[in-house]
């Protein structure tokens, strides 16, 4: 298997692995950027196109398809936050975000959405982004569409997705196609362990590549710790060096300086940094509005194999239940289902002893539908709060209130429901209390009992959003709708902490979007060219 | 588990104070596990992959220890945060004050049985306090993560593996 990175590396790329440097070192660039998830490698490549010295930083490692040996053992720990069990401070929502280059976008599951036009309309009648329309941003959705190979996906869906579509079909519930990134697939399943086959059009094979091939620099294994500034000005990003395990600093300091700062940490990570750099905050907003999708989970014991780790892992869904209310009304949710691994199966599965020994033996008969609820818009979900812990690291408080839980109560009931309806012996929602129901009246009734309560009912979340969200004015936001800080003339956000709401769609697309629109804005003012003809 | 309001109370304010302390033990971070933290997680994990493992033998002790290894590796592998508040969880059930008092078992996790550390188990499991709920979930999931890390335990489940030959 061709591999791009490694290839890329022997043609002279400029990479450097923080942990291998003897000592610090100060660098100078026009731009730096700080991530390399979704909304990193999109910035890097718009402006390095545009002639800018571009330098990205990456926490995590550089990893490429040679090392994508689709075992959990390895990718959890090299690829994820805390080997993929990030969790809320209280523990009790476990957080899948990518830690290593390209971020999420290397791990992801390729779901591909725009910005949904209800979503939009709510920020311009409550954020006042009036600029941030479905007219203004198709443009920008299609040039990431196109560049990102984001296409309706021909290959039948395998077993876990055809039981969500079947039993949403017995229930008049409509399913709908969802369209991934990629190019080549081989249908393998192992989209969160890393693409192994490089069809997965992730940042690390598309626009990263790009940017370094234009002579950016990458540093990895750095750790940006803090921005300095005077006067309204950032002169400068203060990062510390790891060690090779990529957890302890290794004591070497490196300092960036530039003329613009792009942030793109992720939205624990970006309110962190500005959090520690004390960056003007007046109206007490920064890491505020943290939203999760929380998502909770249905398991599904079938009379056939099922076998839910092979094949796209999501390639259907149903936005039904976001249809039933109000935006701001009680919780709706989106309907998708996950790949099943060993490990991350069993490891969200509840219970042990003899009861998780009989479930895990079904583990080749099991469907899982997840309930993803958008959180943000009702009054009372206002999300949640990245702070600072010891050592500056971020915590994320999210309270899961009542209006949460009754959400979750509706969702749990929804996927019973459809489960039996395609044929499903049992149903278990993930919870430490609930039984194994056999038949819909009985799941009907359990769950309608079931103490919804955080660490009993199992919550998940793999899109953290919010935080720095957008706004019209620095009152009732942290940046403006083109990202840039409202008190800092030379610094700008660009990744999910953007959003001032939860989306109710996978977030991957209105990322590169959103991003690909404020970057070229961003270049066009940083080259002295004209700005985009796109509107 | 029916805990008394009384009871409740003592072990709260027993176990911040058990906290507190075993924090203290612990607050230099990561490190390799102690030989009492191996007998502690090697009770635990009888417990927790009770069904998965055979019946006891050279062979239950054998993927035990397999497994305890496994859980230094994730642990080795976590955020620095992460890694200190387990040495704290750790710290506090190797002391047989913290194992008395919170986890209620009275005999060292060495001849501590099955049913014993299971009753522990569940009870933090449903526990009114979110700090034992929670380090419930990070026992359970270290040890899962461990056990099924491994290629050797896929069989019992019918997983063929990741897909091999094509690259």
């Amino acid at each position: 298997m061709h591999d791009p990175i490694r290839a890329g590396l022997a043609a002279g790329w400029k990479h450097i692995d923080a942990s291998t440097l003897g000592k610090g070192q100060t660098v100078e660039a026009d731009v730096v950027i700080v991530g390399t998830g979704a909304g990193g490698g999109v910035t890097a490549d718009i402006l390095s196109d545009a002639g800018l010295r571009v330098i990205l930083v990456e926490e995590g490692p550089l990893r490429s398809s040679t090392d994508f040996r689709m075992r959990e053992s390895d990718a959890y720990p090299e690829l994820y936050q805390d080997s993929a069990a990030r969790k809320t401070a209280d523990k009790a929502i476990n957080i899948l975000q990518g830690r290593c280059v390209g971020g999420s976008t290397t791990v992801n599951w390729t779901s591909s959405f725009r910005t949904p036009p209800e979503v939009l309309a709510y920020w311009q009648r409550h954020f006042g982004l009036r600029q941030l329309s479905v007219e203004s941003l198709s443009s920008w959705f299609a040039v990431m569409e196109h560049k990102l190979w984001v296409r309706p996906w021909e290959t039948p869906p395998n077993q876990n997705n055809k039981v969500l579509a079947a039993g949403a079909e017995k229930l008049g519930i409509p399913i709908g196609a969802i369209k991934r990134n990629v190019k080549g697939c081989w249908n393998l399943g192992y989209c969160g362990m890393g693409c192994p086959t490089n069809a997965k059009q992730s940042m690390l094979v598309t626009t990263i590549p790009a940017a370094l091939n234009r002579g950016a620099t990458l540093y990895t294994r750095l750790r940006a710790e803090r921005l300095r500034f005077s006067g309204g000005r950032i002169s400068a990003l203060d990062c510390q060096a790891l060690r090779p395990d990529g957890i302890h600093p290794s004591g070497k300091r490196v300092q960036l300086r530039a003329r613009h700062f792009v942030v793109a940490a992720g939205a624990i990570g970006s309110p962190a940094l500005l959090l520690r750099s004390g960056v003007p905050d007046p109206h007490r907003l920064l890491g505020k509005r943290t939203f999760l999708h929380p998502v909770v989970i249905s398991s599904a014991l079938m009379p056939e194999r099922v076998d839910a780790y092979a094949g796209a892992p999501q390639t259907l869904y149903s936005d039904f239940f976001l249809q039933q209310a109000a935006i701001d009304g009680p919780l709706g949710f989106k309907l998708e289902t996950p790949p099943l691994h060993p490990v991350l199966y069993a490891t969200t599965l509840q219970g042990f002893g003899a009861a998780h020994v009989a479930l895990m033996r079904e583990f080749t008969r099991v469907n899982v539908i997840l309930a993803l609820l958008r959180d943000g818009f009702h009054p009372e979900s206002q999300g949640g709060q990245v702070r600072l812990g010891r050592d500056g690291l971020p915590l994320l408080d999210y309270p899961l209130g009542d209006v949460i839980w009754e959400a979750a109560r509706r969702a749990l009931l929804a996927m019973a429901e459809i489960q039996f309806a395609a044929g499903a012996r049992a149903v278990t929602p993930v919870h430490e209390t609930a039984p194994l129901y056999s038949s819909w009246a009985q799941a009907k009734k359990g769950i309608a009992e079931l103490p919804l309560k955080p660490l009993l009912c199992r919550i998940v979340s793999a899109h953290v959003m919010g935080g720095c969200g957008m706004a019209d004015t620095p009152q009732r936001g942290v940046v403006d709708h083109r990202g840039r800080h409202f008190w800092l003339v030379n610094l700008s956000v660009h990744d999910g902490s953007l959003f001032p709401t939860s989306l109710g769609a996978n977030p991957q697309l209105s990322i590169y979007g959103l991003v690909a629109r404020n970057a070229a804005l961003l270049a066009a003012e940083l080259s002295g060219r004209p700005p985009p003809l796109i509107p | 588990m029916i805990v008394s309001r009384r009871q409740f109370i003592r072990t709260g304010v027993a176990g911040g104070l058990l906290l507190a302390f075993s924090g203290w033990l612990n607050a230099a971070g990561g490190r390799p596990l102690s030989a009492g933290e191996r007998e502690m997680l090697a009770a635990l994990c009888g417990a927790l992959l009770d069904g998965a493992l055979p019946p006891a033998g050279e062979e239950r002790s054998r993927l035990v220890a397999l497994t305890v290894d496994g859980i230094a590796t994730t642990i080795a592998g976590l955020s620095l945060a992460s890694q200190r508040e387990i040495g704290e969880l750790f710290g506090l059930l190797v002391l047989a004050p913290g194992r008395m008092v919170l986890a209620g078992v009275s005999r060292p996790w060495r001849e501590a049985t099955v049913g014993e550390v299971s009753d522990f188990l569940q009870s933090w499991r449903t526990s009114r306090l979110a700090l034992l709920q929670g380090a419930y979930g990070a026992l359970h999931d270290l040890s899962f993560g461990a056990w099924y890390a491994r290629p050797d335990t896929w069989e019992a489940i019918a997983y063929p593996g990741p897909p091999r030959g094509y690259f």
